[in-house]
């Protein structure tokens, strides 16, 4: 358990200079995890912003073994790996023990790659799986996914005369995790790094699947200053938007507790893609951070 | 070894256990299916020491192959036609990442309309994927494929697929002479292969190769592929040396003296052998090639045997729509191209979803061949079989 800032492991195992834009959170979100893993990892990442940012021929970002195949694919290569591993120990043909984890986005998530998730879950694999959340397709410029927030702008959920921007409400990620039964999952944020970090030590160090949803800000997609991208996703938890919780073999468990909320309000008016929402949109938002809160134990909104 | 009667399916999947395979994963599909539930089998049954991932679609099974592949371990997969083609960006990502994956693709029609039966669309489908492609004619020759293939894919570092007729081989039973599993070992010893994904290498695979680099790196398949011709070759001579039986890049038929020859590919190959014994017997020199490595295409042995001869009939089982020839016709005419002599080359296109092709199709081909070679001019396309 890490419980301080100063119980973190200074190893670096994302290289600097790689090539996320400024102010991303991704490469923020991945640095802790990395951290959190001690190195002995294989990790596997789905075509994605992360992707093409670390791994530019001849340059890479990764100190640690690092594979991308495609876009849909990496819950499956990573349940080859794994599969691999467990042959080859059992048949006496390797002494390797390494960690497999997936960190891929949430495109190659909750949309094209739900099934390879889904088959990977299902059958039981040791690894652990990411999907790193900046609500969009953002490596080919910003259009919708099936995690993209209600009333959002993308290039494919355009605010019009017959739109609201994103019609649909966000994929509930961590529930479908957990109805395949597995062991663990939660949700984490890198504005949280001791609350992330542990939940990837626990992720790994249970036996079998587990899955961590972490939400990362993009300065880019969601059109916020570079500088606010911790600030807002401490706010996404803050407003309840983002409830940080554990599922621990069947057990539900908020983690970082939220005394005072604070209105959804605040965390929409600095982003622009919420600019052209109404009253009426903010109200939605705020019903659904509401309803987290019931569910999850959050506390009042703040006067 | 003992002498056993077995389908071409259970062939492959018995020479799949016997090289000790580490890793399958794969997904049914007629009519592949019987290898996958061999396999399952002696996985059950403690006979086969394998990880089976029961993944949930071709396009993962070659995914998780090629995670396997790359951790070090001995990985197989099979599958058909729908399968074959929902693999198709995969395909491309288990060569350029040089896997050993050995697959047997059970060759059948791909849809619409939809249709079990045997042709060769699906794997002509996936010619230009940079993996090795081997064809066979009989029960044994899966079994001794595949056998090969995986000391071809772990020489080379490219991923072999082993190509067998649907139902025409696939659901025959043969008499196959079924080796000692030792002897197999000794042929492909049991051992780990290079671990690409250890954390003591960490290397990064599957990277972004800008326009500096990509060319040189789509490059490295041109030239592994070229390479791998001469480890087929050396690979088929020690078989031959502890199996006691070897296969050309091509099996050639009464070609010594041949002036009309006929080329196809697959199990077609026994119905035209028998035609051939009977013109042969009415004194017309007929001839027949059958290509079992198509990729690398066999160009030399090809034109070695195109020496005398007066003119060629070419059997695609595939369409190329709107091109200039179907698929193997393409490739002989290219390969004549090449060499010193002008010989009229027929197309024909038969066999599709699993229509016949009868010994008259057959006497009928050759007798076409043999008008074009007296004639010297070609007609186009002929569509053996087709109704009007
Ligand atoms: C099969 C396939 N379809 C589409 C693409 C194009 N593509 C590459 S990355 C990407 C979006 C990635 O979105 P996400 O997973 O959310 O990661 P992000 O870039 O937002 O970090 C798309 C659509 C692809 N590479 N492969
Ligand atoms: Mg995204």
């Amino acid at each position: 358990m890490f419980k301080t800032i100063k119980d973190l492991p200074r190893d670096e195992y994302l290289a600097p200079g790689h090539r996320l834009c400024a102010g991303c959170t991704v490469g923020t979100a991945v640095r802790q995890i990395l951290k959190a893993s001690g190195g002995n990892v294989v990790v596997v990442t789905a075509t994605s912003c992360l992707e093409v940012s670390t791994s530019y021929f001849p340059q890479t970002a990764w100190r640690v073994p690092w594979i991308h195949l495609g876009f849909e694919n990496s819950a499956a290569v990573a349940a080859g790996i794994e599969s691999a591993l467990k042959a080859l120990r059992k048949k006496g043909k390797s002494n390797e023990d390494f960690h497999v984890m997936v960190i891929s986005g949430d495109g190659g998530t909750f949309d094209i790659g739900i099934q390879a998730l889904s088959g990977a879950l299902e059958r039981g694999h040791d690894l652990l799986y990411i999907c790193y959340d900046n609500e969009a397709y953002m490596n080919t410029g910003i259009q919708r996914s099936s995690a993209t927030p209600y009333a959002a702008a993308t290039t494919t959920s355009p605010p019009g005369a017959r739109s609201i921007g994103q019609r649909t409400h966000k994929k509930d990620l961590v529930g479908i995790a957990i109805a395949h039964g597995i062991p663990y999952a939660a949700t984490a944020c890198p504005s949280y790094p001791i609350d992330l970090m542990n939940k990837v030590r626990k992720g790994l160090d249970v036996e079998g699947p587990s899955l961590l949803h972490v939400l990362t800000p993009c300065t880019t997609g969601w059109r916020f200053d570079p500088s606010l991208g911790i600030e807002i996703g401490r706010l996404a938890v803050l407003t309840g938007l983002w409830p940080l919780y554990e599922v621990d073999r069947g057990v539900t468990r908020l983690t970082v507790q939220v005394p005072k909320r604070e209105p959804v309000r605040k965390y929409l008016e600095l982003q622009g893609r919420f600019k052209h929402i109404s009253e009426n949109e903010i109200n939605k938002i705020q019903e659904i951070a509401d309803k987290n809160a019931e569910k999850f134990g959050l506390g009042p909104i703040k006067e | 070894m003992k002498r056993v009667a077995l389908s071409g399916n259970y062939a492959v999947a018995y020479a799949v256990k016997m090289a000790d395979v580490d890793v399958i994963a794969a997904y049914p599909i007629t009519p592949q299916t019987p290898i996958v539930e061999k396999l399952s089998e002696f996985v059950a049954d403690g006979l086969l020491d394998a990880e089976y991932i029961n993944v949930e679609s071709e396009h993962s099974a070659l995914s998780a192959c090629i995670g396997s592949s790359l951790t070090g371990a001995r990985t197989f997969t099979a599958t058909s036609s729908q399968g074959l083609a929902y693999m198709h960006e995969v395909l491309f990502m288990a060569s350029s990442l040089r896997t050993s994956i050995v697959m047997a693709n059970v060759n059948r029609a791909l849809s619409h309309p939809l249709n079990i039966w045997n042709d060769h669309s699906d794997a002509m489908a996936e010619r230009d994927v940079g993996w090795i492609q081997f064809w066979v004619n009989s029960v044994q020759e899966a079994f001794d494929a595949t056998i090969q293939a995986f000391k071809i894919a772990e020489e080379v570092l490219l991923p072999v697929m082993i190509n067998l007729d649907g139902f025409i081989l696939s659901h025959i039973n043969e008499v196959l002479i079924l080796p000692d599993e030792e002897l197999v070992r000794e042929f492909i010893p049991s051992k780990p292969l290079f671990n690409r994904l250890s954390p003591k290498l960490a290397y990064t695979i599957g990277v972004v190769g800008p326009p500096e680099y990509y060319y040189e790196m789509r490059y490295q398949i041109i030239d592994a592929i070229e390479r791998s011709r001469k480890n087929i070759n050396e690979v088929n001579r020690e078989f031959g040396e502890l199996f006691g039986r070897t296969y050309g890049n091509i099996s050639t038929y009464m070609m010594e003296d041949a002036d009309y020859a006929l080329i196809t590919m697959g199990a077609v190959s026994s119905t035209a052998k028998i035609v051939v014994d009977s013109l042969r017997k009415e004194g017309e020199k007929v001839g027949l090639i059958s290509i079992r490595c198509f990729r690398p295409f066999p160009k030399n042995d090809i034109i070695e045997v195109f020496e005398d001869v007066k003119s060629i009939g070419v059997l695609d089982r595939a369409l190329t729509p709107g091109g200039i020839g179907h698929p193997l016709f393409t490739e002989i005419v290219t390969t004549l191209y090449d060499s010193s002599k002008i010989i009229p080359v027929q197309s024909f296109v038969g066999g599709l979803g699993g229509r016949d092709i009868t010994i008259d199709d057959f006497k009928q081909m050759y007798k076409i061949i043999k008008d074009v070679g007296l004639s010297g001019r070609r007609k186009p396309c002929i569509y053996i079989g087709l109704r009007e």
